[in-house]
């Protein structure tokens, strides 16, 4: 049953990223895009622990791990970009 | 891997995907439609909590009931999202209230100073 739906999930996740890269070329303003952006790590991740279950890999992990810790990192730094006008002070 | 799953823990997998996957949709379309910053704000939100931590249990479920290692890459990424997710959530206001003076909260009514 699992097999059965995946694909199912592995393209819903799919449209949630065209999703937030339409709002992420759109705009209207900075704080938009860096919650696009935030959001598109999110949906990243999830799709390849997603991923994962489908391949029966547990190599997948690693990679969703890293792009949910620098997603944060990034995040972080683009907004205190918008607070300060500068990330390191 | 090893032997595969009970149907019973295999429909329950299988729900929870669908969940997490329709959550993570709904919340981008949120993203996608609403009409102001604060107000697509909700929609993320929902994709950082139910939407991840659902799919996440799923695989939880998925590999750590099959007699392999216990899973502990799916706890450590739940754990990790759950608590950078408000933080982000957070940051983000503060930037955008920092360039962006209709985000900011109105200011408190006038009040007679009353001396005494």
């Amino acid at each position: 049953m699992t097999a059965a739906v995946l694909p199912w999930v592995l393209a819903m996740l799919g449209a949630a990223i065209f999703l937030a890269l339409y709002r992420l070329v759109r705009g209207p303003g900075l704080p938009d895009r860096i919650l696009a952006l935030d959001t598109l790590y999110v949906v990243t991740t999830a799709l390849l622990i997603a991923l994962g279950i489908w391949l029966d890999s547990g190599v997948y992990f690693e990679a969703a791990m890293i792009i949910a810790l620098l997603g944060f990192v990034g995040t972080v730094a683009f907004a205190r970009y918008l607070e300060r006008g500068d990330v390191v002070e | 891997m090893s032997a595969p799953l009970p149907p019973l823990v295999d429909a329950v997998v299988a729900a929870l995907l669908v969940f997490g996957g329709a959550f993570a949709l709904v919340g981008a379309f949120g993203l996608a439609k609403l009409g102001d910053f604060l107000k697509r704000l909700h929609g993320p939100t929902k994709v950082t909590t139910l939407g991840i931590g659902s799919i996440l249990v799923a695989s939880m479920l998925w590999f750590g009931l099959r007699g392999g290692a216990p899973p502990a890459h799916e706890l450590l990424i739940t754990l990790f999202v759950f608590i950078t997710a408000p933080v982000a959530a957070h940051m983000m206001v503060k930037g955008a209230m920092a360039i962006d003076d209709s985000t900011k909260p109105p200011p408190p009514p006038e009040r007679p100073h009353d001396a005494g």
